[in-house]
C-alpha cells in the first residue's frame, strides 16, 4: 500500500540563499496493494519527483508518506535499505552501471540482498532470456542498443519480485512488440500483487491499456481516476 | 533473518578498482610506512639508549686518590704535590678488588678501598690498573703517558648496588679518612643524557603520531576522491537497497588492501636502512657489531622490537585504511536519504 497525505516536496537549495520553490504541493492519494496506475501529466508537472518520493530517493518536505506499510516520514534511516529492496525502479535513463555486464547489472539487486550465487545465476539467466537478451549476457551497456539497455533495466527492476514497481517512461526505447510484452509483464505482476505505477507521455499506450491514472499538473494532483 | 552475501569475490559493482587506483595510494602509504619505520626505530633506539645508560653508568662513580702509596693518616697533608720520596706505585695494587687494608695502618689507597668495601649500597670497588689509566690518558698525553712519571692519582671504579646511596655522605667520610680524595658521580651526566634520550623518544613518538595522522588523511582524501568519481554508481546501488555498511565495506576492503600493500612495501624499503642504523647504534646500546659480514648476520643484529615494528607496519597501515575508509564513506553517505 502506498499513501500520500498532504505531501509537499522542496529540493534542498545548494549554494543559494533562501528556500527553493516547492515542486509538489499537497499530494494526497492511496494505492492499495496490487493495483496498476498510470501517472500522467505534461512535462514539468512533477511526475519524476512523485516517483522519486515513491522509491525513497527523496524524503517529503511535509506531510506523511507511507510506502508498503512503512511510514517513511517517521522511519529511521537504517530501516530504509530493506524497504528499498522491495521496490523495483525502471529509470527513464536506464541507470545501468557501465563497468558491469548485462548479467551483473541484473544480478545486482539479488547480490545486495545476499541471495546465494546459485540462485542468482539461475534467476538472472532466466530473466535475461525472457527479455530476449540470452545471447547478450556478457555484453556491457556501451555494447547494447537503447532498446537492449532498457530491457536490461526492466530485468533489473523486476528480478527481485518487488512489491512496488515504479517505471518512468519504460517503453520510450522499445518497439511496439517489445512494449506490448512489457505491458503484459507489468499487468501480470500487478495481478500477482505488485503495485505498479507507470509514468508516460505515450497516449497510444495508455489507450491500448486502459487503467486508472494519477493526473499531475504544476505539482498538484488534479485527478485520480 | 540475517542473510550472508555470497557474491563473487571479484565482483566490483562500484568500479573501485579504477576509482581507488592501485598506484598512487599504495605509493603514498609506502612513503608513510617508511617514515613510520624510521620513527619507530628512533623510538626503540632512544628507549634502549636511555635504559642502557641508566643501568650502566647511572649507578657508577669514580674515586680519585692522590698519593695512593702514602700512609693513611687523618691529618690532611699537602695536596698540591706529592712528596719527592713517595714510593713508586706497586703494579700489583692494580687489581686488588675490595682490598681490605689494615684499616688505619695501610696506605691511602688501601684505606680508601677498605672504606668503600665497608659502605652499604656499594657493589664493587675496583682500582684501575696502570695500563687502564694510561689508556684513559692516551687521548691527552699520547701513547707514552706511562713513561712520563707523572704523579697520577689512583682511580677506583665503584659500582653501586643501590642507586639511592647518599654520595655526599660517602664523599665526606672518605675526605675525612683520606684527605684529598675526589668522588665523582656520573649520575648528573647520565641524568642529562637520559633526559636527552627520553626527549628523542618523545620526538620519535610525536613523529609517529604525525605519520599516522598524515596516512589517515591520505586515505581519507583518496576515499573522498573515489566517492566523487563513483557518485552515480553509489546512488544506484544505494537505491537498490544497499546499506551504508555494504557500501562502506566495499570502499574499506579496497582501501585496506591498498594500504596493506603500501605498508608492506614501506617496511621492506626501511629494512636495509634500519639494519645499517642498528649496526651504527649497537656499540652505544650495549650491543656489538656483528663479527660476520653477511646479510643474515646483519638481519640478526636488528633488535626484536624493531622486527616487531616492521611486521606490525602493514597491519597498522591496514587498520588505518579500514577505519578511515569506513568513517569517510559512512559520513558521506549520511547526506543521502
Amino acid at each position: 500500500m502506498v499513501r500520500f497525505e498532504g505531501v509537499g516536496l522542496r529540493y534542498r537549495a545548494i549554494g543559494r540563499a533562501g528556500r527553493s520553490p516547492e515542486v509538489l504541493h499537497d499530494i494526497s492519494f492511496t494505492l492499495p496493494d496490487g493495483v496498476f496506475r498510470w501517472l500522467l501529466g505534461p512535462s514539468g508537472a512533477g511526475k519524476t519527483s512523485l516517483l522519486r518520493l515513491m522509491y525513497l530517493a527523496v524524503a517529503p518536505s511535509r506531510g506523511h508518506l507511507t510506502v508498503l506499510g512503512t511510514d517513511v516520514s517517521a522511519a529511521p534511516r537504517r530501516a530504509l535499505p530493506r524497504l528499498r529492496r522491495r521496490i523495483g525502479v525502471v529509470f527513464q535513463d536506464f541507470r545501468l552501471l557501465p563497468h558491469l555486464s548485462a548479467f551483473d547489472n541484473v544480478a545486482l539487486p539479488l547480490r545486495i540482498s545476499g541471495r546465494p550465487e546459485g540462485q542468482v545465476r539461475a534467476d538472472v539467466t532466466e530473466m535475461l532470456r525472457w527479455v530476449g537478451l540470452a545471447k547478450r549476457i556478457e555484453a556491457y551497456p556501451s555494447q547494447l542498443s537503447g532498446g537492449e539497455q532498457q530491457r536490461v533495466a526492466i530485468a533489473r527492476a523486476v528480478i527481485a519480485r518487488p512489491s512496488l514497481l515504479v517505471a518512468d517512461e519504460p517503453t520510450g526505447n522499445l518497439d511496439d512488440a517489445q512494449a506490448e510484452r512489457l505491458m503484459q509483464l507489468l499487468h501480470e505482476m500487478s495481478r500477482l500483487g505488485t503495485t505498479v505505477v507507470v509514468a508516460t507521455h505515450n497516449d497510444r499506450l495508455v489507450a491500448r491499456h486502459p487503467a486508472p491514472a494519477l493526473l499531475l499538473e504544476h505539482g498538484r494532483l488534479t485527478g485520480h481516476h | 533473518m540475517t542473510s550472508v552475501s555470497l557474491r563473487p569475490s571479484g565482483f566490483d559493482e562500484l568500479g573501485l578498482r579504477r576509482a581507488l587506483s592501485d598506484r598512487l595510494l599504495p605509493f603514498l602509504v609506502a612513503a608513510m610506512a617508511f617514515l613510520a619505520a624510521l620513527a619507530l626505530a628512533g623510538w626503540v633506539g632512544a628507549a634502549s639508549l636511555a635504559r642502557e645508560w641508566q643501568a650502566g653508568s647511572g649507578s657508577s662513580l669514580t674515586v680519585q686518590v692522590p698519593r695512593p702509596g702514602d700512609p693513611a693518616q687523618r691529618d690532611s697533608g699537602p695536596k698540591d704535590a706529592p712528596p719527592k720520596d713517595a714510593p713508586p706505585r706497586d703494579a700489583s695494587e692494580g687489581d686488588s678488588d675490595k682490598a681490605s687494608g689494615s684499616a688505619a695502618g695501610g696506605t691511602r689507597i688501601e684505606r680508601t678501598l677498605s672504606l668503600l668495601a665497608g659502605t652499604p649500597g656499594i657493589d664493587t670497588a675496583r682500582r684501575l690498573s696502570d695500563a687502564q689509566l694510561t689508556d684513559l690518558l692516551r687521548p691527552w698525553l699520547g701513547a707514552g703517558a706511562g713513561r712520563l712519571d707523572l704523579p697520577l692519582p689512583a682511580v677506583v671504579a665503584v659500582r653501586l648496588s643501590d642507586p639511592a646511596t647518599d654520595l655526599d655522605a660517602l664523599a665526606r667520610r672518605l675526605s675525612a679518612e683520606v684527605p684529598g680524595v675526589l668522588v665523582e658521580s656520573h649520575g648528573t651526566w647520565v641524568g642529562r643524557l637520559t633526559a636527552l634520550a627520553r626527549s628523542l623518544q618523545a620526538c620519535a613518538g610525536l613523529a609517529l603520531l604525525l605519520v599516522v595522522g598524515v596516512a589517515a588523511a591520505v586515505v581519507a582524501v583518496a576515499t573522498r576522491s573515489g566517492l566523487s568519481a563513483r557518485r552515480a554508481a553509489i546512488e544506484i546501488v544505494h537505491g537498490l537497497g544497499a546499506t551504508d555498511g555494504y557500501i562502506a565495506g566495499r570502499f574499506a576492503a579496497r582501501a585496506t588492501l591498498l594500504a596493506t600493500i603500501g605498508g608492506a612495501a614501506g617496511a621492506l624499503l626501511a629494512l636495509p636502512v634500519l639494519v645499517a642504523l642498528a649496526g651504527l647504534a649497537a656499540p652505544f646500546a650495549g650491543g656489538s657489531v656483528p663479527a660476520e659480514q653477511g646479510v643474515i648476520a646483519f638481519l640478526a643484529a636488528l633488535p626484536t622490537p624493531i622486527w616487531a615494528s616492521l611486521v606490525a607496519l602493514p597491519a597498522g597501515a591496514a587498520a588505518i585504511g579500514f577505519v578511515t575508509a569506513q568513517g569517510t564513506v559512512r559520513r558521506w553517505l549520511r547526506r543521502m536519504p
